[in-house]
């Protein structure tokens, strides 16, 4: 019946008796389940306690952040306007009027101020450095809120940094319990377009249609989400190619599968969706080392690796190689001039002899540890092509295999490590979480900061002048110094820049539509099935 | 003089009595070990998130008691488990004796499933191929042993996911049962056992290949020996011959395996749960590790090191009751 509908407004359309916008509204079908497979899982579903995607592509759906980002830039979701004091000491938030959370009762200033406050300001990682100016959050009227900082806070900053970092929960739930045991930490409540239903460990988190959803009665499209755990890779993709899962994101399977199911007309298989979660593949290295901390010695290794060729061969093309600090999708804090160092092997040797390390009786120049983090598949991989590509210019690498705790415990606490590779996710805004990589004086243990033993005044300088200043135009210009920098001193080589993948299955339509869609509400999305 | 109970009982008691220190070595050993591993559970949980800043970690690993020595560490686990108190599991942010009773469900019915196909056909085969040996039967059943013995099973779950899910779409891929069905009564039933016909196919066709190979070398051992020569004397059938005098004796090796096997039943099928993502203990345990999850860890194998004991003391009342040579003392 769905289809004939379906078919009699395309042809209609092609007749050129409606306009393109009535026959795709026609087109959209209602109700249906959609199966999401994930990989890993967040057991904790609360983006006001852990800011992490594999915790948003669940909560997204049902806990809404303040601001998002769409295609056009910054869009409104739960606050609707946002402006900044000349001093950049008050933030002033309008909030959506008429939003009920899931459990009935009504959207207001107090809630944010109470997440504000008390878990973004104490409790979520990253947010807890973003927010530590953070003095009091006022509520004038219920719809309005006022963020009021010691230090100024650029609203560019803020803004960004919201789509992640800016969920609020209900203050009725939480106020006066211990908020860390809270029930609803892994049953939230939120005032998305889909409710809550289930969640059995190890297997399923399942949500249903919020029928009081304040984008209007039309939407969701979907009747429930279905998020199934799947660890096994290749179990993963015989799930997607069986029809019983429609999307996995996150490089969620084998990159060989991923590869096949490219050319599988079923499937779309891609990066679009993932623009703002953009990551580097990393090599780090350990500064205390005095080879390492051989500026002429870092210089040598990367010219000594071949990026493209691993971008080719690890990546099957999804990537590009890095420039520094930021990535390309980092928009007016994005340069892209800065010194790169183009593959060449004899010229990384020639370099190699004159900063005084020749080929020993061994066969070697010298020996390095390296610890590959056990991010998956690629992360693995790469690090298995770093051995390779030293071993070209008379490096010897050995690789200590590590699970996560110990690659954490050896790199950034113990730093027990040469040479280290992992990847780090950009967010939004170099200081959200991407400048603590060069800034010294980090605590000891915090994973991904600079535990590298490495350190410049001017580069600690520009950070924290870039944090707190309020002129869009002057902070892009510190942000491209920091890059230039961060390519001349090499302290961390970002070497591969890129997006995340993606497998959906055509049934699924109004997928990846924003930069950040797996994390996103998918109040759009609909089924045809 | 006769003793006041049942012998029996007085060698229950006794063996009770010898598996408690049995029982805590394995617990002080184990967390002694995993506290070797380097990282903990923090480290872990942060990892997951995506990083954190360190006031953050401090205080999680202060609120998990993670800050304190080992030693004391372990008296604290050491003194709840006393009184069978299992922790609470900071991973799963429930008291593990609940994950535990969750999960032992799913594993023990894969696991019971398996094991009695693995064994009742396996020792039926072994019997046949010894019986008829070095004949077209015995050659077939023992090749096909062979090659399901030399067969990883995640190779062999891998191959039926694709033949019978991806290709002709008969079975499901994996989980327990169809998420979003809702079936109820005799359609859940119906639905949970099609979940679980490939992983209970792929465990038992390995277990089966030992249960034959060692079936058919204890009937081969058997049928010659003298009683055996005397039964057949007496003019025994080949019937009465097979089932009285020699199975009751070959199977005593054959128990012996199925006791070792119900012991490891627990951890033995991570490798199919993980694949078949079947919410099960063995899933669970190689998580925990992953995850420095001490006290859900500690739990499984306080479970498992007790299964072991009962299964033990259960093998040896079944050993005296096949031969009644063998006495409990």
């Amino acid at each position: 019946m769905t289809t004939s509908v379906r078919n009699l407004g395309l042809a209609l359309a092609a007749a050129g008796a409606l306009s393109a916008g009535a026959a795709m509204a026609q087109d959209v079908q209602r109700g249906g389940t959609a199966i999401i497979q994930m990989k890993g899982e967040q057991r904790i579903l609360n983006p006001a306690l852990r800011a992490s995607t594999g915790v948003y592509y669940i909560t997204g759906k049902i806990i809404e952040p303040l601001i998002d980002l769409s295609y056009d830039g910054y869009v409104p979701v739960l606050a609707t306007e946002w402006s900044s004091s000349e001093d950049g000491l008050e933030i002033t938030l309008k909030l959506r009027e008429g939003v009920n959370w899931h459990d009935g009762e009504p959207f207001t200033c107090d809630d944010v101020s109470f997440t504000a406050m008390e878990m973004w300001k104490k409790l979520l990682n990253y947010s807890s450095s973003l927010q530590a100016n953070l003095e009091a959050v006022d509520c004038p009227d219920p719809h309005t809120a006022v963020f009021k900082y010691s230090k100024p806070m650029p609203l560019q900053l803020f803004v960004a940094a919201m789509p992640d970092l800016g969920h609020p929960v209900p203050k009725h739930l939480f106020e006066g319990t211990d908020i860390m045991r809270s029930e609803y930490n892994t049953a939230p409540v939120g005032t998305g377009p889909f409710k809550f239903v289930e969640y059995q460990r190890g297997q399923y988190v399942i949500a249903e249609r919020n029928d009081d959803y304040w984008r209007g009665e039309e939407y969701p499209y979907l009747d429930r989400i279905v998020w199934r755990f799947i660890e096994d890779t290749s179990a993963a993709a015989a799930a997607i190619e069986a029809g019983e899962v429609h999307e996995s994101g996150f490089i969620g399977i084998s990159l060989a599968d991923i590869a096949r199911l490219r050319d599988d007309p079923r499937f779309d298989v891609g990066t679009k969706g993932y623009e703002n979660n953009v990551a580097h593949s990393t090599v780090e290295f350990n500064h205390r080392n005095p080879i390492l901390a051989d500026l002429d010695v870092r210089k040598a290794i990367y010219h000594g690796l071949d990026i493209d060729y691993a971008i080719e061969t690890i990546m099957r093309g999804y990537a590009k190689p890095g420039r520094g600090l930021i990535p390309s999708t980092g928009g007016a804090n994005y340069t892209d001039d800065v010194p790169t160092y183009p593959y060449d092997p004899e010229l990384a040797k020639t370099m190699l002899d004159e900063a005084g390390y020749p080929v020993q009786e061994d066969g070697f120049r010298f020996h390095l540890r390296h610890r590959p983090a056990p991010w998956g598949e690629y992360t693995q991989l790469w690090a298995e092509y770093f051995r390779q590509a030293m071993s070209e210019i008379d490096i010897d690498v050995e690789i200590l295999q590590n699970d996560a705790p110990g690659f954490l415990a050896g790199v950034y606490r113990d730093h027990d490590f040469d040479t280290a590779n992992g990847w780090h996710q950009f967010r939004s805004d170099p200081a959200v979480s991407t400048t603590v990589w060069l800034r010294s004086g980090q605590p000891e243990g915090s994973p991904w900061t600079n535990q590298f033993g490495w350190q410049s005044d001017e580069v600690d300088q520009l950070i924290d002048a870039a944090a707190s200043e309020l002129d869009p135009e002057k902070r892009a210009e510190m942000y491209h110094e920091l890059q230039r920098l961060s390519m001349e001193e090499l302290p961390v080589i970002f070497a591969i820049e890129h997006p995340f993948i993606s497998v959906t299955n055509k049934v699924l339509k109004n997928h990846h539509n924003t930069p950040r869609w797996n994390s996103s509400s998918w109040y759009d999305l609909w089924i045809d099935d | 003089m006769k003793p006041a109970f049942p012998p029996v009982l007085g060698y229950a008691l006794r063996r009770l009595l010898q598996a408690v220190p049995v029982v805590l070595l394995i617990m002080v050993g184990t967390f002694l070990l995993l506290k070797l591993a380097p990282g903990d559970t923090v480290d872990a949980l942060v990892g997951d998130m995506g990083g954190a800043d360190a006031a953050y970690i401090e205080r999680m690993r202060a609120e998990y008691g993670l800050d304190q020595p080992v030693y004391v560490q372990l008296l604290t686990y050491m003194g709840k488990l006393i009184t069978f108190d299992l922790g609470w599991s900071f991973v799963y942010e429930q008291p593990v004796s609940a994950i535990l009773f969750e999960r032992l469900g799913v594993t023990l019915l894969l696991m019971a499933t398996s094991l009695t196909l693995a064994f009742s056909i396996g020792i039926l085969l072994g019997a046949i191929a010894a019986r008829r040996v070095y004949s077209l039967t015995d050659n077939v059943i023992s090749t096909l042993g062979l090659i399901f013995y030399a067969t990883p099973s995640f190779f062999l779950s891998l191959l039926m996911i694709y033949l019978f899910s991806v290709k002709l779409g008969w079975l499901p891929v994996g989980g327990i049962k169809t998420v979003a069905g809702f079936y109820t009564g005799w359609d859940h039933y119906v639905d949970v056992a099609l979940h679980l016909v490939m992983p209970t196919a792929a465990l038992s066709l390995i277990y089966l290949s030992f249960y034959l190979r060692l079936m058919r070398a204890s009937v081969l051992e058997v049928a010659d020996l003298d009683y055996v020569r005397t039964a057949k004397a007496k003019g025994a059938g080949e019937t009465r011959l097979m089932v009285h005098h020699i199975m009751r004796n070959a199977l005593l090796p054959v128990v012996t395996l199925l006791g070792l096997q119900f012991s490891t039943v627990l951890g033995g099928s991570v490798v199919v749960e993980t694949i078949f993502t079947l919410p099960g203990l063995g899933q669970l345990a190689s998580q925990s590790v992953v995850q420095r999850d001490m006290n859900t860890l500690m739990g499984i194998i306080f479970l498992c090191s007790i299964i072991v004991v009962v299964v033990n003391f259960l093998t040896d009342l079944l050993y005296a009751r096949l031969d009644s040579r063998i006495e409990l003392a």
